[in-house]
């Protein structure tokens, strides 16, 4: 336990990973698309294993002001999560929401955030719960934190936890879109240990 | 003008006037600043994480740490004729970009890392002319080891100069 090193593992890992990552953001769509009651297409997410100085352009350049949602994940599996959209994305969301109660602009009132916040919270749980369901594990978010500011820097709070094993970091991006383009990206973020317990829950051996 | 040079994530460049080197989005990691005030060699890390002796696995990027990024820089600048003694630091970063109501060691991590650096600079007898670190904001940087001006961005949160 605690050996896995990202860079070393096998094409079918990344497969597993790939797929997973494919039905969390599939369920999260749909949930989104329920809540905002509109039909919302999505492109079959792409997984990169990326290195730390590429994380920033990977996902529209360093200094790209961008939305994250945090959360911490207990349970059988144990980590954070990460989604994040652009300004644009994440006021498109709100307005959806709050018609014409968006401002425009990079600033968000507090109005906006609480609205981002709830959308974030949505979102990352489904992509959880349908985690827990495919893998037969529990997990418990916790309650999550917004933030919004350059890309790289948001970036480096999972990219600091993927540090810890090694020089790569795992992101999947999920583009789904209305009547325009949505840019999403989900960094889920488990602990060594779960990385392990999700692979042979579902019957992979590392 | 001269070059500006950019710095990734976990990474480390040293520097000679008319370039400047940059880093860009710094969350919880730390920028950390070094220049000779005499010959102006400069350059500038981007560490990630507080010490590599904590990791078991082993590590093949020095930059990564406070402890061993530091010292590479210091060694890599000695190369371009830098002397210890005439060293002097600036630093900044180490953010805490979300406020969560647990405060694992994990969210922690920026505060910790502005901590190993301080300490491993006091060990090598660097001192720290000025810092920004802290906070919930990320921070791009740009150091002139020329003039050692450290220009700090924020998204927002103004511009300035240490």
């Amino acid at each position: 336990m605690g050996d896995l090193n990202l860079a070393q593992v096998s094409e079918q890992y990344y497969d597993v990973l790939k797929e997973l990552g494919n039905i969390g953001a599939g369920n999260a769509m749909t949930a989104l698309s329920q809540m905002l009651n509109c039909k919302i297409d999505m492109r079959v997410p792409k997984v990169e294993l990326l290195e730390f100085s590429q994380v920033g352009e990977a996902v529209g350049g360093d200094e790209q002001i961008m939305v994250g949602v945090f959360l911490g994940v207990e349970g059988d599996i144990t980590g954070s999560m990460l989604f994040l959209a652009e300004v644009s994305s994440a006021k498109h969301l709100i307005d959806k929401i709050m018609p014409g109660m968006t401002q425009p602009g990079n600033e968000f009132s507090e109005m906006e955030l609480s609205a981002m916040q709830e959308i974030g919270n949505i979102i990352t749980g489904a992509y959880l719960n349908s985690l827990a369901t495919i893998t037969n594990l529990t997990i418990f978010p916790s309650p999550p934190a917004l933030t919004v500011d350059m890309a790289a820097a948001i970036m480096s709070v999972p990219a600091i936890e993927f540090g810890i094993y090694g020089d790569n970091i795992l992101l999947i991006q999920s583009q789904f879109f209305d009547e325009v383009e949505i840019d999403g990206y989900f960094v889920l973020v488990p602990d060594i240990e779960s990385y392990e317990r999700i692979l042979s829950s579902l019957g992979i051996s590392v | 003008m001269g070059e500006v040079i950019k710095v990734g994530m976990a990474d480390l460049k040293t520097c000679c006037p008319p370039n400047t080197v940059t880093t860009l989005g710094l969350g919880s990691c730390v920028g950390v600043a070094i220049r000779d005030t005499s010959n102006k060699v400069g350059g500038l890390a981007h560490v990630m994480l507080p010490d590599s002796t904590a990791i078991k696995n082993s590590q093949t990027n020095i930059a990564k740490f406070a402890d061993t990024g530091i010292v590479e820089l210091v060694r890599q600048m000695e190369e371009l004729g830098a002397v210890r003694r005439r060293m002097v630091a600036k630093i900044a970063g180490g953010a805490m970009m979300f406020s969560m109501q647990s405060k694992s060691s994990a969210m922690q991590v920026g505060e910790r890392n502005a901590q190993a650096v301080k300490d491993k600079l006091k060990e090598l007898g660097i001192p720290i002319l000025a810092e920004d670190t802290g906070l919930n904001y990320g921070r791009t940087v740009i150091f002139d080891p020329e003039t050692g001006d450290f220009v700090i961005k924020t998204a927002g949160k103004g511009e300035k100069v240490i």
